[in-house]
């Protein structure tokens, strides 16, 4: 039976890798998951097998209520609301690592200073990224509004993370007793609130990833703990793996990591300068779609705003159209685009766009000056000229698309404010951009409208 | 079962970080949403340990923090790969017949 069990974990953690290595690249990606499914399958069945267990009623009452509940929310989340549920799941993830870590170290079984220390680790870690995921959640979600901040928080979670430190010093020398376990959660469980309440929502994503990560790690010293080798391999491949997406995206949106945690710039107000920079020159959907029509390239720079207008499938249609006039449509889609790295790109996919038509900013950068129509619909900062050329603006040498490069850009914009991020954007006031008011949804069925009348 | 102790462990510890970093490496940002999902399901794996940990628990504390341990365990693995599974089916290229 032995070798059974250990020949499973073997192949669930096979199976995890090439699922993985599956998921990155877009044709094979949807075969990925079930490949790292089919490894979960494996190893939590022979599970059952392992020497020495009871509690079996309790074991299967709690996988059905936990895989039910989170088979039905997993099913109904809209494709708009995916961070905030990556978020979720992740928290139970490290909740779990930590239940490990306390039922281990209550159980009074000396594993050694070694052990011990993982166990307390791992226990910590997977403490902070639930609680912190919960608060990430909440924040996505808008449980939560606004971010809570006094002078001088860094320093209470640095002394918070002190007290923790000593705490899992005295664990590990046999001192701690269950008040000192019970007391390394509690705290843990606070910073982790601590540190996530301050983060700004633009800056989530960021934390979710890195949760993402951290969560792994504690799976991987839980697994040295109970000498599991495929929670070693999975949560360490998921550690490094989420790291290096967490500074990828870090990356994209011009955040250093440190930044991020510390200082909160997420959703300061900025004060959009209010300078003269011209006028807005409005256009009406049926010159854009005449514009659009007869133009040999177009290109369209999807943002947030057209998912939540539910834009994407009119927009659709409207390239399908234009497409069929032989006019070359191609999607240009910024790395921070929709709420985090990505999103939008399963936004668009849910809508029916084929992957092959969607650029990522710089394959697609150098072709704004060859490009007709840029159709800019629901996005703002990520678009603003000012991060090329104005050193004093909060988003300068951020990545932007070019669409200011464009012949004619179109954006379409509810109304005359400010993005996201509070700041005026420099490309609607351009002399070859024309804006259409409205909301993304009408104003892509007008367009519809006008390309169909022609 | 096999003891992973000392080396041996640090070993797994050092390739399985390596083998992490070169799978994601050269994945293109359209892929970055899904595949933090996917990696979030992976580390569902933590069930299993749960899954132990609830076996071994002998006083009605330690049962109840391992029972709370494996529902979120699981919800983690099973929501990990609803979502991500419901985000990879969308998509397809042109060619393919929707």
């Amino acid at each position: 039976m032995d070798l059974l069990i250990q020949v499973s974990y073997y192949a669930a953690a096979f199976l995890f890798i090439m699922g993985l290595k599956r998921m990155s690249s877009p044709v094979t990606a949807a075969s990925g998951i079930k490949w790292a499914g089919a490894g979960m399958v494996v190893a939590t069945v022979i599970t059952f097998a392992y020497p020495d267990l009871h509690n079996y009623f309790l074991m299967t009452t709690a996988i059905f209520i936990g895989g039910v509940l989170a088979w039905w929310t997993g099913k109904k989340v809209a494709m708009t609301d995916m961070p905030q549920m990556i978020a979720l799941y992740n928290g139970m993830g490290g909740g779990s690592a930590a239940a490990i870590s306390a039922v281990e170290l209550a159980s009074g079984v000396n594993h050694g200073p070694v052990i011990t220390t993982l166990a307390v680790l791992g226990g910590i870690i997977g403490s902070v990224s639930f609680s912190g995921s919960l608060i990430a959640f909440g924040k996505l979600q808008g449980l939560i509004k606004g971010s809570f901040r006094f002078s001088g928080q860094n320093l209470v979670n640095i002394a918070m993370l002190a007290v923790i430190g000593l705490l899992g010093l005295l664990i590990v020398a046999g001192d701690g007793g269950g008040f000192g376990v019970f007391l390394l959660f509690v705290l843990a469980l606070v910073l982790g609130v601590t540190m996530t309440v301050p983060i700004g929502g633009a800056d989530m994503p960021v934390v979710i990833s890195l949760y993402n990560a951290l969560t792994g790690l504690a799976v991987a010293f839980e697994g040295f703990v109970l000498n599991n080798a495929a929670m070693i391999i999975a949560g360490t491949v998921v550690g490094s793996a989420g790291s290096l997406l967490t500074q990828l995206m870090a990356k994209a949106m011009n955040r250093s990591l440190g930044n991020v945690l510390f200082s909160g710039f997420g959703d300061t107000e900025a004060v959009a300068t209010e300078g003269d920079q011209g006028v807005m020159k409005p256009i009406d959907a049926n010159d854009v779609g005449i514009m659009m029509a007869f133009a040999e390239k177009v290109l369209i720079v999807p943002g947030y705003g057209m998912a939540v207008a539910q834009a994407q499938h009119k927009v659709w249609e409207l390239c399908q159209l234009l497409i069929d006039r032989g006019v070359k449509v191609k999607f240009a889609i910024h790395p921070v685009a929709g709420r985090m790295p990505g999103h939008m790109n399963v936004l668009l996919a849910e809508a029916g766009v084929p992957y092959d038509l969607i650029y990522d900013e710089d394959e697609i950068n150098a072709e704004f000056e060859t490009t007709d129509v840029a159709l800019v619909i629901g996005a703002n900062d990520v678009v603003n000229p000012v991060a090329r050329t104005d050193p004093a603006s909060p988003i300068f040498g951020m990545p932007i698309l070019n669409a200011d490069k464009a012949r004619n850009c179109i954006v379409v914009k509810r109304g005359q404010g400010a993005g996201f991020s509070g700041i005026q954007n420099a490309l609607f006031f351009l002399d070859n951009t024309r804006m259409l008011y409205g909301d993304g949804q009408a104003m892509a069925s007008e367009l519809i409208q006008a390309v169909k009348s022609l | 079962m096999i003891e992973l102790s000392g080396f041996a462990a640090l070993y797994i510890f050092m390739l399985a970080a390596f083998t992490g970093y070169e799978v994601i490496a050269k994945v293109p940002a359209i892929l970055h949403t899904p595949l933090m999902s996917g990696s979030n399901f992976v580390h569902g794996i933590v069930v299993v340990g749960a899954m132990v940990a609830l076996g071994h628990a002998d006083t009605f504390l330690t049962q109840l923090v391992g029972f709370i341990g494996v529902i979120l365990g699981a919800g983690n693995a099973v929501g990990g790969y609803v979502v991500t599974e419901r985000m990879l089916e969308m998509f397809k290229a042109s060619g393919d017949k929707n």
